[in-house]
């Protein structure tokens, strides 16, 4: 039980003059979600392409489920589950006709994999879909499906990369739901992910990638802290005013003051919370600042990945599927 | 409580070589989905567009046409139109399998514990078995314009066999232009609209003996014209009177040249589907 779900040493690829792996080390226990975080480009479609055999690795060595990715490629298939950036479903069959489908892929025989086919449609909460083609199921209604495909032979270790891209709220949740399910019946998950949010929901332990290598490896609290203290965040009514007022905390405060110009948001780092945030009230009050919101909170997964990257997470914007056009 | 189903991995070569077979029938169950799904939408896209070039060359094109050597241009036309109906499988195989690639299908099959050879050996399958059927509708489609074979059932047979191995060639060309291309959709397209300058630089629709020396040279040597060419022989349709060499040794080349683009391309398809893993 002690060997790692997935263990990799020294992993490097590259794409002709691109690298795309350097030396990547990894080691995930059974049983745990693992978060791989990082900027686009940073390697994290690279690494799971790796080590779910579609991509030989030119050097470093990486297990997945106690074998080796290159040599007993087969032994990995048969003990690995994927689910890609696209919901690699096929859109003319049902759900049904799909799980039977790669059930039998998965070399089942026709009436296990009917049945498991019926098992996972409930799991998954597609029963009441199960007949009608796939190009008429929703996103969050594909990427489930998706994920049931991918958990057909119940997998040892399972392999979600950005699972909930392109999804809406709902339709995250509704992932989220099932991965979580997944993981509490004892399934290893490694899980890309472009939302922090999404690696502080799921994850246990995170490893932040840059260039093709780790910077940054624990749970997100620890990331959390690698990030600073408490942060207080100031939106204010008037974007002219963001200038001054961030001149003006600069100079109360002595901190480092990040302004977000979209936002009209201020977020200073803080050790007193409560006297740093009366004293930033009645600065703002004496120059006659019109604060719209003043936040005091514990640094996330944003901060961390922005300490670490010097890059803001690429998923930290609303992305177009939430905003709602009234 | 995990319910653990590891997949049996074949050891033996007699239990490989099962799978292989079950495993390539599956996707090519897969491949030809559409069949049963939508019916009525494949018959619509095999039938409409050749149906709509056989008319216009038949009968709005036709009439301004004389076969050298004497004829009737609709029979000289069909034998044309069968080859050019593989030569449209060309795209549709491109399309297929670039498709697969770019939505993430084939790396879903990869990591499947299935025969990874079955997803390109069930596209064939599927891609002959569209193209069988193809040919099947076009065949009646001739028996609708007047059309027939005019020397019997045998070399009738022998002809669509020698049509069928065209595109059985054809199909390692699709998968390997569709692997090649896949990431760039423009391209795929830009492959699909050569089927068009293919079918026309041979003798498909006229006899290369109206063309000027040069062209007809290069439409002579198009391994499409070996085919039209045995094609119409065995079917007992005109040849449009031609007595160079390779016109007189049609059916040896209409065999010669699939199985010359089979060697080429079918390596080529394979070294691509490998590659996906570099």
């Amino acid at each position: 039980m002690d060997t790692p779900a997935i263990a990799c040493e020294g992993l490097c690829k590259r794409f002709g003059s691109k690298t795309a792996l350097d030396h990547l080390d990894l080691s995930v226990p059974q049983g745990t979600v693992h978060g791989l975080l990082g900027p686009n480009g940073a390697g994290k479609t690279t690494a799971v392409r790796v080590l779910t055999t579609l991509l030989r690795p030119d050097s470093g060595r990486a297990r997945v489920a106690g074998f080796d990715v290159a040599r007993q490629a087969s032994q990995v298939r048969a003990r690995i589950g994927l689910a890609g950036q696209n919901a690699a479903v096929e859109e003319i069959l049902s759900g049904r006709q799909n799980l039977v489908m790669f059930g039998r892929l998965c070399h089942l025989p026709a009436a296990a994999a009917r049945r498991r086919a019926g098992e996972l449609l409930s799991q998954f909460a597609l029963a009441e879909a199960e007949d009608k083609p796939v190009r008429h199921y929703s996103g969050g209604m594909r990427r489930r499906l998706d994920l049931a495909a991918s958990f057909i032979v119940a997998p040892r270790v399972l392999f979600l990369d950005e699972p909930t891209t392109g999804l809406d709220p709902r339709g995250r949740n509704e992932v989220w739901q099932m991965i979580r399910a997944l993981a509490a019946v004892g399934t290893t998950v490694l899980l890309t992910t472009q939302y922090l949010e999404e690696a502080d929901q799921l994850a246990d332990a995170v490893t932040v990638i840059a260039a093709g290598r780790v910077i940054a490896e624990g749970t997100p609290d620890e990331l959390k802290t690698l990030a600073g203290g408490d942060r207080i965040d100031v939106t204010v009514r008037a974007a002219g005013d963001l200038a001054p007022a961030a001149r003006l905390l600069k100079a109360r405060l002595g901190t480092d003051v990040r302004i977000d110009h979209e936002g009209r948001e201020l977020s200073v780092p803080v050790t007193d919370r409560l006297a740093a945030l009366t004293q930033i009230i009645g600065s703002l009050r004496e120059e006659n600042i019109t604060a719209e919101d003043i936040t005091v909170r514990r640094p996330t997964l944003d901060d961390a990945f922005l300490h670490l990257t010097g890059q803001q997470a690429p998923g930290r914007t609303v992305p177009a599927a939430e905003v709602t056009t009234p | 409580m995990t319910i653990t189903l590891t997949p049996e991995t074949p050891r033996t070569f007699r239990s490989q070589a099962g799978w292989a077979i079950r495993d390539t029938w599956v996707i090519t169950c897969r491949d030809l989905a559409h069949w049963r799904q939508q019916p009525g939408a494949v018959i619509a896209n095999t039938l409409v567009f050749p149906v709509m070039i056989v008319l216009m060359f038949g009968y709005l094109l036709g009439g301004a046409m004389t076969v050298p050597g004497g004829g009737d241009y609709r029979d000289f036309l069909m034998p044309g139109m069968f080859a050019m109906t593989m030569v449209f499988g060309i795209g549709a195989t491109v399309s297929s399998v670039s498709a697969d690639a770019a939505r993430g299908v084939t790396d879903r099959f990869r990591s499947l514990p299935m025969t990874s050879s079955a997803v390109i050996a069930g596209r064939a399958a599927a891609d002959m078995l569209n193209s069988a059927a193809a040919l099947a509708v076009l065949t009646g489609c001739g028996f609708a314009v007047g059309w027939h074979p005019h020397r019997g059932a045998a070399r009738a047979i022998a002809a669509l066999s020698l049509l069928l191995l065209l595109r059985f060639a054809f199909v390692w060309i699709g998968v390997y232009l569709g692997l090649r291309f896949y990431p760039n959709p423009e391209a795929v397209t830009a492959v699909r609209t050569l089927e068009f300058p293919i079918g026309f630089l041979g003798n498909p629709f006229v006899a290369v003996s109206t063309m000027p020396a040069w062209l007809g040279a290069i439409a002579l040597w198009n391994p499409l014209s070996s085919t039209v060419t045995a094609a119409r022989q065995l079917f007992g349709d005109p040849i449009g009177a031609n007595s160079s060499w390779i016109t007189s040794h049609a059916i040896i080349m209409a065999v010669a040249w699939p199985l010359l683009l089979t060697a080429v391309f079918f390596p080529l398809s394979l070294h691509r589907y490998q590659r996906l893993s570099r």
